[in-house]
Protein backbone atom coordinates (compact mmCIF):
# COMPACT_ATOMS: atom_id res chain seq x y z
CA UNK A 1 0.00 0.00 0.00
CA UNK A 2 1.88 3.35 -1.00
CA UNK A 3 1.80 6.19 1.69
CA UNK A 4 -1.14 7.84 1.65
CA UNK A 5 -0.69 11.89 1.72
CA UNK A 6 -1.14 12.87 5.32
CA UNK A 7 1.16 14.36 8.08
CA UNK A 8 2.69 11.60 10.25
CA UNK A 9 5.61 12.10 12.74
CA UNK A 10 7.94 9.06 11.18
CA UNK A 11 10.54 9.96 7.69
CA UNK A 12 9.69 8.17 4.50
CA UNK A 13 11.00 4.28 4.50
CA UNK A 14 14.25 3.87 2.53
CA UNK A 15 16.80 1.12 1.90
CA UNK A 16 19.47 3.03 4.30
CA UNK A 17 16.51 3.44 6.97
CA UNK A 18 15.91 0.31 6.73
CA UNK A 19 19.66 -1.15 6.99
CA UNK A 20 19.64 1.08 10.03
CA UNK A 21 16.86 -0.30 11.42
CA UNK A 22 17.09 -4.14 10.88
CA UNK A 23 20.95 -3.70 12.48
CA UNK A 24 19.56 -1.86 15.61
CA UNK A 25 16.91 -4.49 16.12
CA UNK A 26 19.90 -6.90 15.55
CA UNK A 27 21.58 -5.37 18.82
CA UNK A 28 18.11 -4.94 20.27
CA UNK A 29 18.10 -8.87 20.34
CA UNK A 30 21.18 -9.69 21.60
CA UNK A 31 19.76 -7.54 24.41
CA UNK A 32 16.66 -9.28 24.92
CA UNK A 33 18.76 -12.87 24.54
CA UNK A 34 21.31 -11.48 27.57
CA UNK A 35 18.23 -11.26 29.43
CA UNK A 36 15.96 -14.52 28.17
CA UNK A 37 17.96 -16.91 27.58
CA UNK A 38 22.01 -16.57 27.74
CA UNK A 39 23.92 -18.76 30.19
CA UNK A 40 27.10 -17.18 30.04
CA UNK A 41 27.76 -16.86 25.97
CA UNK A 42 26.86 -13.30 25.51
CA UNK A 43 27.66 -11.88 29.43
CA UNK A 44 30.60 -13.82 30.02
CA UNK A 45 30.18 -14.30 33.52
CA UNK A 46 29.39 -17.93 33.80
CA UNK A 47 26.24 -18.07 35.07
CA UNK A 48 26.26 -15.44 37.41
CA UNK A 49 24.04 -13.06 35.42
CA UNK A 50 21.47 -15.73 33.98
CA UNK A 51 20.98 -16.61 38.14
CA UNK A 52 20.77 -12.79 38.56
CA UNK A 53 18.27 -12.24 36.74
CA UNK A 54 16.42 -15.87 36.92
CA UNK A 55 12.90 -14.40 38.71
CA UNK A 56 12.51 -12.01 35.90
CA UNK A 57 12.82 -14.43 33.31
CA UNK A 58 10.43 -16.63 35.02
CA UNK A 59 7.77 -13.63 35.51
CA UNK A 60 8.53 -12.35 31.55
CA UNK A 61 7.27 -16.15 30.58
CA UNK A 62 10.20 -17.34 29.34
CA UNK A 63 11.16 -21.12 29.45
CA UNK A 64 13.36 -22.26 32.28
CA UNK A 65 15.24 -25.11 33.69
CA UNK B 1 8.99 15.26 10.77
CA UNK B 2 11.01 13.42 13.49
CA UNK B 3 14.29 11.77 12.70
CA UNK B 4 14.31 8.24 13.36
CA UNK B 5 17.07 7.99 15.90
CA UNK B 6 14.58 10.00 17.93
CA UNK B 7 11.83 7.71 17.35
CA UNK B 8 14.40 4.91 18.42
CA UNK B 9 15.88 7.15 22.14
CA UNK B 10 12.47 7.68 23.10
CA UNK B 11 11.64 4.30 22.56
CA UNK B 12 14.74 3.09 24.59
CA UNK B 13 13.28 5.51 27.30
CA UNK B 14 9.30 4.55 27.23
CA UNK B 15 10.99 1.01 27.53
CA UNK B 16 12.97 1.42 30.35
CA UNK B 17 10.20 3.13 32.26
CA UNK B 18 7.65 0.34 31.41
CA UNK B 19 10.41 -2.21 32.35
CA UNK B 20 10.60 -0.71 35.94
CA UNK B 21 7.59 -0.68 36.77
CA UNK B 22 6.46 -4.05 35.58
CA UNK B 23 9.34 -4.92 37.52
CA UNK B 24 8.26 -3.56 40.22
CA UNK B 25 4.43 -5.31 39.77
CA UNK B 26 6.62 -8.50 39.03
CA UNK B 27 8.15 -7.92 42.37
CA UNK B 28 5.02 -7.48 44.68
CA UNK B 29 2.98 -9.75 42.85
CA UNK B 30 5.23 -12.92 41.24
CA UNK B 31 8.20 -13.06 44.22
CA UNK B 32 6.07 -14.71 46.76
CA UNK B 33 4.65 -17.34 44.37
CA UNK B 34 8.61 -17.84 43.17
CA UNK B 35 9.08 -18.00 46.86
CA UNK B 36 7.10 -20.58 47.67
CA UNK B 37 7.47 -22.55 44.80
CA UNK B 38 11.44 -22.72 45.77
CA UNK B 39 10.26 -23.48 48.91
CA UNK B 40 8.43 -26.66 47.77
CA UNK B 41 11.35 -27.63 45.56
CA UNK B 42 13.56 -27.68 48.50
CA UNK B 43 11.53 -29.46 50.13
CA UNK B 44 10.52 -32.12 47.63
CA UNK B 45 14.91 -32.64 47.09
CA UNK B 46 14.88 -30.43 44.63
CA UNK B 47 13.38 -32.46 41.65
CA UNK B 48 15.84 -30.29 39.54
CA UNK B 49 17.95 -27.40 39.64
CA UNK B 50 20.55 -25.17 37.63
CA UNK B 51 22.91 -27.57 38.67
CA UNK B 52 21.92 -30.53 37.42
CA UNK B 53 21.78 -29.19 34.02
CA UNK B 54 24.65 -31.20 31.71
CA UNK B 55 28.23 -31.15 32.68
CA UNK B 56 28.58 -27.97 30.43
CA UNK B 57 26.87 -25.61 32.61
CA UNK B 58 28.30 -24.31 36.17
CA UNK B 59 28.33 -26.87 38.59
CA UNK B 60 26.72 -24.86 41.17
CA UNK B 61 24.00 -26.34 42.89
CA UNK B 62 21.31 -23.92 44.05
CA UNK B 63 21.06 -25.08 47.60
CA UNK B 64 24.49 -25.36 48.64
CA UNK B 65 26.22 -22.53 47.31
CA UNK B 66 23.80 -20.32 45.34
CA UNK B 67 25.64 -18.03 42.91
CA UNK B 68 23.36 -15.65 43.47
CA UNK B 69 21.47 -15.29 46.77
CA UNK B 70 17.37 -14.58 46.88
CA UNK B 71 18.09 -11.30 47.79
CA UNK B 72 20.17 -11.18 44.49
CA UNK B 73 17.47 -12.43 42.42
CA UNK B 74 15.14 -9.81 43.67
CA UNK B 75 16.72 -7.22 42.67
CA UNK B 76 18.05 -9.12 39.46
CA UNK B 77 14.44 -8.93 38.62
CA UNK B 78 14.38 -5.26 38.55
CA UNK B 79 17.98 -5.42 36.28
CA UNK B 80 15.89 -8.73 34.06
CA UNK B 81 12.74 -6.41 33.54
CA UNK B 82 14.59 -3.22 32.48
CA UNK B 83 16.98 -4.33 30.22
CA UNK B 84 13.64 -6.47 28.21
CA UNK B 85 11.95 -3.41 28.71
CA UNK B 86 14.94 -1.57 26.85
CA UNK B 87 15.10 -3.93 24.49
CA UNK B 88 11.45 -4.12 23.73
CA UNK B 89 10.80 -0.60 24.24
CA UNK B 90 13.64 -0.04 21.09
CA UNK B 91 12.73 -2.97 18.81
CA UNK B 92 8.43 -1.50 18.91
CA UNK B 93 9.20 1.82 18.33
CA UNK B 94 12.26 0.65 14.99
CA UNK B 95 8.77 -1.24 14.51
CA UNK B 96 6.67 1.95 14.43
CA UNK B 97 8.81 4.02 12.61
CA UNK B 98 8.66 1.05 9.60
CA UNK B 99 5.27 0.63 9.85
CA UNK B 100 3.48 4.19 10.72
CA UNK B 101 2.81 4.76 7.53
CA UNK B 102 1.30 1.58 6.87
CA UNK B 103 -1.38 2.07 9.34
CA UNK B 104 -4.89 3.67 8.21
CA UNK B 105 -4.91 6.71 11.06
CA UNK B 106 -4.44 9.93 11.20
CA UNK B 107 -3.34 10.19 14.96
CA UNK B 108 0.40 9.23 15.80
CA UNK B 109 -0.98 8.15 19.05
CA UNK B 110 -3.26 5.40 17.72
CA UNK B 111 -0.83 4.05 16.02
CA UNK B 112 1.30 4.00 18.91
CA UNK B 113 -1.81 2.37 20.90
CA UNK B 114 -2.76 -0.47 18.12
CA UNK B 115 1.23 -1.31 17.26
CA UNK B 116 1.46 -2.18 21.56
CA UNK B 117 -1.68 -4.00 20.91
CA UNK B 118 -0.97 -6.03 18.59
CA UNK B 119 2.52 -6.74 20.32
CA UNK B 120 0.76 -7.45 23.54
CA UNK B 121 -1.42 -10.04 21.55
CA UNK B 122 1.65 -11.83 19.57
CA UNK B 123 4.05 -11.76 21.59
CA UNK B 124 2.59 -12.39 24.73
CA UNK B 125 -0.67 -13.91 24.74
CA UNK B 126 -0.63 -16.32 21.77
CA UNK B 127 2.55 -18.30 23.55
CA UNK B 128 0.64 -18.06 27.20
CA UNK B 129 -2.21 -19.70 25.46
CA UNK B 130 -0.25 -22.65 24.46
CA UNK B 131 2.63 -22.37 26.84
CA UNK B 132 1.61 -20.78 29.97
CA UNK B 133 4.81 -20.09 31.78
CA UNK B 134 5.79 -22.54 34.85
CA UNK B 135 7.24 -20.73 38.34
CA UNK B 136 10.62 -22.38 39.05
CA UNK B 137 10.15 -26.35 40.11
CA UNK B 138 7.88 -26.92 37.35
CA UNK B 139 9.70 -28.10 34.52
CA UNK B 140 12.46 -30.72 33.03
CA UNK B 141 15.70 -29.49 32.69
CA UNK B 142 16.40 -32.08 29.60
CA UNK B 143 13.20 -30.26 27.61
CA UNK B 144 14.97 -26.81 28.13
CA UNK B 145 16.17 -26.63 24.29
CA UNK B 146 12.74 -28.07 23.31
CA UNK B 147 10.93 -25.94 24.96
CA UNK B 148 12.94 -22.81 24.30
CA UNK B 149 12.62 -23.57 20.48
CA UNK B 150 8.54 -24.10 20.71
CA UNK B 151 8.33 -21.39 22.66
CA UNK B 152 10.08 -18.99 19.98
CA UNK B 153 7.95 -20.39 17.21
CA UNK B 154 4.84 -19.61 19.50
CA UNK B 155 5.88 -15.91 19.90
CA UNK B 156 6.78 -15.53 15.50
CA UNK B 157 3.32 -17.24 14.95
CA UNK B 158 1.37 -14.87 17.47
CA UNK B 159 3.08 -11.74 15.52
CA UNK B 160 2.11 -13.68 12.11
CA UNK B 161 -1.49 -14.19 13.31
CA UNK B 162 -1.52 -11.07 14.32
CA UNK B 163 -0.03 -9.96 10.49
CA UNK B 164 -2.87 -12.32 8.93
CA UNK B 165 -5.54 -10.86 10.93
CA UNK B 166 -4.84 -7.46 9.53
CA UNK B 167 -4.44 -8.39 6.40
CA UNK B 168 -7.44 -10.27 5.96
CA UNK B 169 -9.69 -7.45 7.63
CA UNK B 170 -8.75 -5.47 4.83
CA UNK B 171 -9.36 -7.87 2.12
CA UNK B 172 -12.77 -8.85 3.60
CA UNK B 173 -13.57 -5.02 3.01
CA UNK B 174 -14.34 -5.83 -1.06
CA UNK B 175 -17.03 -8.17 -0.07
CA UNK B 176 -18.92 -5.32 1.56
CA UNK B 177 -18.79 -2.60 3.69
CA UNK B 178 -21.42 -3.85 6.53
CA UNK B 179 -19.83 -3.27 9.48
CA UNK B 180 -19.18 -7.28 10.76
CA UNK B 181 -17.32 -7.79 7.78
CA UNK B 182 -14.17 -6.54 8.50
CA UNK B 183 -13.78 -7.94 12.26
CA UNK B 184 -15.13 -11.04 11.29
CA UNK B 185 -12.44 -11.65 8.58
CA UNK B 186 -9.47 -10.46 10.80
CA UNK B 187 -11.16 -12.34 12.96
CA UNK B 188 -11.56 -15.47 11.23
CA UNK B 189 -7.89 -15.41 9.95
CA UNK B 190 -6.23 -14.93 13.56
CA UNK B 191 -8.42 -17.85 15.01
CA UNK B 192 -7.69 -20.38 12.02
CA UNK B 193 -3.54 -19.10 11.99
CA UNK B 194 -2.96 -20.07 16.10
CA UNK B 195 -5.79 -22.75 16.17
CA UNK B 196 -3.75 -24.75 13.27
CA UNK B 197 -0.10 -23.07 15.34
CA UNK B 198 -1.83 -24.72 18.66
CA UNK B 199 -2.81 -28.28 16.97
CA UNK B 200 0.89 -28.78 15.21
CA UNK B 201 3.04 -27.81 17.98
CA UNK B 202 3.75 -30.07 20.54
CA UNK B 203 1.95 -30.32 23.79
CA UNK B 204 4.63 -29.70 26.76
CA UNK B 205 2.83 -30.77 30.08
CA UNK B 206 5.85 -31.05 32.62
CA UNK B 207 3.65 -29.71 36.17
CA UNK B 208 4.75 -32.56 38.74
CA UNK B 209 1.08 -33.78 39.95
CA UNK B 210 2.04 -32.72 43.32
CA UNK B 211 2.76 -28.97 42.61
CA UNK B 212 -0.54 -26.79 43.89
CA UNK B 213 -2.55 -25.53 41.36
CA UNK B 214 -3.78 -22.59 42.79
CA UNK B 215 0.48 -21.41 43.45
CA UNK B 216 0.96 -22.84 39.25
CA UNK B 217 -2.03 -20.43 38.10
CA UNK B 218 -1.27 -17.55 40.98
CA UNK B 219 1.93 -17.49 39.60
CA UNK B 220 0.70 -17.65 35.66
CA UNK B 221 -0.82 -14.59 36.12
CA UNK B 222 1.02 -12.69 37.88
CA UNK B 223 3.63 -13.58 34.81
CA UNK B 224 1.02 -12.48 32.37
CA UNK B 225 0.31 -9.09 34.36
CA UNK B 226 3.59 -8.22 34.92
CA UNK B 227 4.08 -8.54 30.40
CA UNK B 228 0.83 -6.93 30.44
CA UNK B 229 1.75 -3.72 32.70
CA UNK B 230 5.07 -3.79 29.95
CA UNK B 231 3.18 -3.66 27.19
CA UNK B 232 0.40 -1.44 27.97
CA UNK B 233 2.76 1.38 29.64
CA UNK B 234 4.71 0.70 26.24
CA UNK B 235 1.79 1.47 24.20
CA UNK B 236 0.74 4.54 26.11
CA UNK B 237 4.12 6.11 26.95
CA UNK B 238 5.05 5.86 23.25
CA UNK B 239 1.57 7.23 22.80
CA UNK B 240 1.74 10.12 25.12
CA UNK B 241 5.48 11.26 23.75
CA UNK B 242 3.82 11.26 20.06
CA UNK B 243 0.91 13.43 21.37
CA UNK B 244 2.85 15.81 22.73
CA UNK B 245 4.91 16.20 20.05
CA UNK B 246 1.83 16.54 17.32
CA UNK B 247 0.58 19.43 19.89
CA UNK B 248 4.32 21.20 19.67
CA UNK B 249 3.88 21.05 16.19
CA UNK B 250 0.09 22.52 16.15
CA UNK B 251 1.46 25.30 18.34
CA UNK B 252 4.81 26.13 16.32
CA UNK B 253 2.53 26.14 13.04
CA UNK B 254 -0.27 28.49 15.03
CA UNK B 255 2.79 30.65 16.11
Amino acid sequence: MPAPARSVAVPAVSPRLLAVALLTVGLLLVLAYLVAFDQGAISQSGMYMHELMHDGRHLLGVPCH
Amino acid sequence: MRTFGNLLVRGLIVGLFAGLLAGTFAYVMGEPHIDAAIAIEEAGGAAHTHGEEPAAQAPAAEEEEPLVSRNGQRFGLFLATSLYGVALGGIFAVGFALLRRRLRTPSDSYAALGLAAAGFVGIVLVPFLKYPPNPPAVGDPETITKRTITYLLTLVIGLLAVWAGVAASRWAQRFGDAPWIRPAGGGLAFVVTIVAAYLILPSINEVPGSFPATLLWQFRFASLGTQAVLWTLLGFGYAALMDRHSKVTKETVAA
